[in-house]
Formats: structure tokens, sequence, C-alpha cells
């Protein structure tokens, strides 16, 4: 863009006063993008199977909902919903120490300053991605169908979906640190053991533990739901509430969940606001 | 060393000394374990009987089966739809909550209730949202696509709000001092300052809509989920295959194409 205006200003002794941010490629593919998102939504509002009448009923329905959800099942606490939510609570902490197992070798084999072999990136690259893409639910489907219904099959489907997140952003803190600690270690001939523990581990474990800690968050709001596929925690419970249209142990639940989400949330930024 | 007149420093920290917060957290990592796998019932045997299934499991998963492919493209289009559409919709709200919860540029009055709003949005798992859905309005899609806009609400209405606090006042002043209305002041000050950045707010978000949009399916609103779903309960585990790798390889495309998205917006 520079060089035009000053090729202009060579010729005719005249400056180009016309100022663009972005230039004429960036400013057609951002277009090209606007443009293209505006094509899929209209493709999807033409072809989705939304029936109206639903929607303009949902108000109605949801009113409904919460009108028989009232008042909320106080007692159905002591009977069912506190034994199911410790279990929640250990489903997730389990899983998460069990996904660290396979999380902590993965982030060494992607962190391109620990293994710098292009293999082990790939292979890790692709254990990783795989995790994610597979939601947790679905993940609890086939350890349901490996382990049978119960807690074994919600520990292990926690374990495998937090291990992309866990080893994606491990790695990525592995790769910022800053080398010069490491070759200082190395030069003296540490073993690779003593590289790892006092080259690499003090400069990640604020990020490892705030990782992790994370993690344990969105793993308690997600294995109160492994349950409704079978996979033990408050999801059986919920589930079975459901079934038997008692909404009122339903709401219960529902409020125990959210008293739960909220003081694990509570719990994990008082504790990183102490980390970092 | 003494003859050279230099005494040397003995009261140096020994580096490989025993950290006692360290140890005592490991220890108590193992009693947890052990209570945990004590409380829970887990045992070795059902495990490894589950390692055998697993291997009859894998067995019929392979080769994956693509013949009926059709159900398969429905499911996924279906996805699609509820991912494109409630992205589309959850975002443009979450604009407007972003804005009315941003507090440097409201008042109180109007940021509590709206961050709390956004704070219920996002407390509860999509699942959760989608049972109720369906419960008021029916299966299929419709109950998918209210669910990932509240999910979307709650998840980047908070993130609007915080890149709104995070501008520069010195350029809204400029644009108040012209004496612009306060649509102006949103659109020519605040907005620029903030876009590129809802542009990666928002693929992300598209992008967790579109993982989503394959799970609601589970509990009945619509997209590859039901397909997955009812695969599993047949027990047709080639097809439930067959859709685990279509769902992983859109996802890899997905995340290709934001890249390039993302490579577009940041300057």
């Amino acid at each position: 863009m520079l060089s035009g205006v000053f090729s202009v200003s060579e010729t005719d002794s005249k400056i180009d006063h016309h100022w663009q941010r972005f230039t004429l490629k960036k400013q057609l593919s951002r277009y090209a993008v606007y443009l293209s998102f505006l094509i899929a939504l209209v493709l999807s509002i033409r072809t989705v199977e939304v029936i109206p009448e639903f929607f303009y009923d949902a108000p109605e329905q949801i009113a409904d909902l919460f009108a028989r959800m009232w008042p909320i099942s106080f007692e159905f606490y002591q009977i069912s919903v506190h034994e199911a939510m410790i279990e929640t609570l250990n489903i997730a902490t389990l899983g998460t120490l069990v996904t660290l197992i396979f999380a902590v070798p993965l982030a060494f084999m992607n962190a391109s300053n620990i293994v710098a072999s292009p293999w082990s990136h790939w292979i890790s690259r692709f254990f990783l991605v795989s995790s994610r893409s597979i939601n947790s639910l679905i993940w609890a489907l086939l350890f349901v169908a490996i382990f049978g219904p119960g807690v074994i099959a919600g520990v292990l489907a926690i374990a495998f979906r937090s291990v992309g997140f866990i080893g994606k952003l491990l790695s990525e803190a592995i790769e910022e640190i800053n080398m010069g600690s490491v070759e200082a270690l190395r030069a003296t001939g540490a073993p690779w053991g003593a590289v790892l523990l006092k080259g690499y581990w003090p400069q990640v474990k604020p990020a490892f533990f705030s990782i992790v800690l994370f993690r344990w968050d969105i793993n308690v709001r997600e294995s109160a739901v492994l349950g409704l596929v079978g996979a033990g925690g408050i999801g059986i419970v919920l589930n079975n509430s459901m079934n038997l249209f008692e909404w009122q142990q339903v709401a219960m639940s529902l409020l125990a969940i959210f008293v739960v989400v909220i003081m694990a949330e509570i719990v994990v930024v008082n504790i990183r606001k102490r980390l970092i | 060393m003494a003859e050279l007149g230099v005494t040397p420093v003995k009261d140096y920290k020994n580096p490989f000394s025993i950290n006692w917060l360290t140890s005592g957290l490991w220890i108590l990592v193992a009693g947890y374990l052990l209570y945990t796998v004590q409380s829970l019932g887990l045992s070795w045997t059902r495990f490894s009987e589950g390692l055998h299934h697993a291997g009859t499991l894998l067995d019929r998963m392979f080769p994956p089966n693509f013949s009926r492919w059709e159900l398969l493209f429905s499911g996924l289009a279906e996805s699609l739809e509820i991912a494109v559409i409630s992205s589309v919709v959850g975002i443009f709200f979450s604009l407007f909550f972003g804005l009315f919860a941003a507090r440097n540029l409201m008042s109180n009055l109007v940021t509590v209730p709206v961050r709390g709003f956004i704070a219920v949005c996002r407390s509860f798992h999509p699942i959760i949202v989608a049972i109720l859905f369906v419960k008021s309005v029916g299966f299929g899609a419709l109950a998918g696509i209210l669910t990932l806009i509240i999910a979307s609400i709650g998840f980047i209405a908070k993130l609007f709000a915080e890149a709104i606090e995070e501008i520069s006042l010195k350029q809204v002043e400029a644009i108040r001092a012209t004496g612009a209305s306060f649509t102006s002041v949103i659109l020519f000050s605040v907005l620029p300052q903030v876009f590129s950045r809802f542009i990666g707010f928002s693929t992300y978000q598209l992008d967790s809509n579109l993982r989503n949009s394959t799970m609601v399916g589970i509990v009945g609103a619509g997209g590859l989920g039901g397909t997955l779903f009812s695969a599993f309960q047949r027990f047709d585990y080639d097809f439930v295959s067959a859709i685990l790798i279509t769902i992983i390889a859109l996802i890899l495309f997905w995340e290709f194409l934001s890249n390039v998205v993302r490579s577009i917006f940041s300057e």
C-alpha cells in the first residue's frame, strides 16, 4: 500500500489523500466471509425443520413447566440428591486426576521444546483433537457400552474428554517457557528427569495448576449430566424423576446442581487468584 | 578459599530440600484416590472385564459402515443448521447483553440484572437446558436451537462485556465531545476497539456450538446426536464409528476454516 502511494507522489508530485484501512484483498476476503455466513444462515433457516406452532407455544409451555416445578421438594435432598451429588463431585475429581496420566505425556510429546520430532507432534495432536472433538456425553455412551452403567463409565468419560483440553493448554504453556534454565541444566549434564523437574516444572507449575483447576470446574458441570446416559451421579436421579414426571424433585436436583456449580466456580476463582 | 580472604557462603537454600507442602499434597491425593475407589465401589475385576468388552466393541466398530450415508448426511445437515442459526441469534443477543453488562458504559441498575441473567445462562450445562426445552417445545431442531442460543449468551455475552470494559475511554470521550448520539458513540468509538476480539469470540462460539449441536440430539433436541444415540441403542456399532469419524472430520474441517477466518480478521 505504501509503495503505491510513493509511486503516485513521485510521478504527479501529489499525495494520495485517500486513506484505506485495509488492502483490497483483505476487504474482499472479509466480505467473502460475511457473504458465506449470510448464505449459510439463509440456507439453514430455509431447510431446518421447525414447526412454527411449537415456537409460538413455547413461552406458555415453559411457564407451565416452571409452575409444575413449584414448590421445590426439599425433602428429596436427603432422600437421594445428597448422595448422588457427592458421587458427582467424586466423578469429576477422579476423572480430572485420571486424565493427568494421559494428558501430561501427550503434552510433552506435543511441546516442540521437549520433543522436536514432527511425528510425535502428529501422533499427540491426533489424540488431543479426537479427545476434544467427541463430547463427554458421547464418550460416556461409549464407556457405558464397554463397562456397563455406573461410575467407572463416568470417570473414564470425564478423563478422556479432558485429555485434549489439558494436553493442549499444558503443551502451549510448556512451549512458552524461557529455555535458559533448561539449557543451563542440560549443560551441567543433568539427566532428563532432573531437567524436567528443575528446568521445566518450576516455570510450568502455576499454569499447570490453573489449567487443572479450570478443567475441574468444567468437569463438575459435565459430570452432573453424565447420568442421563447411565454413567453415574446426579444425572441418574434427575433422569429418574423426569421419567416419573416428578417435576418438584427435578427442581430440587437442578437447584442442587446450580449451587454446587456456583460453589465450584467460586472456589476455583479464589485459588487461581492466589496462584497467579 | 580461606587464604584468598573469601569466606564461602554457607546459608544458601538447598534446592533439593523436601517441600512439605507438595509432599503433603501428594499424600492427600493418594488418600483421596483410596477413598474414592472404596466409596464408589470401583474394582479391578470390573475394569478388566470391561477391557475384554472393549476388545469386542472395537472389533464390531471396524470397519465403519457408511452404507446409510443418507441418514448420516441429514443428521449432519441438521447439526450444521442448528449451529449456524443458534450462533447468529446468540451472537446478536450477546452484542446487546454484553453492552448492557459492561460496567464502564452502563449504570449498576442495568448491569446487575443483566449480569445475573448471563450467569444463570452459563451455569447450566447445555444438556440440562436442552431437556427443559425438549419438554416445553417438543422434540426436534427448535429445542436444540433455543438451547444453544442460551449457551451462546451465557458464554460470549460475558466475554463481550469484559472486552468492552477493557477499552480505552479516550476515544469514547472524543466522540462524545462531538455531540454524537449514544448509538454513534457505540458504533464509532466502542465497536472499532473491540471488533476483532468479537470476531475471535464469535468463531470460538460457532466452534463450540458445532460441537454441542452433535450432542443435544442425545436428549431429543435434533441433529447428529439423535442419530448417534439411536445407533447406540440398536447396537449398530459400525454405524456409530462412522458417525464418530464424521464428527471428528467436521470439527477438524471447522478448525481449519476458523483459522482462515481468524487470519483474515487479525490485521
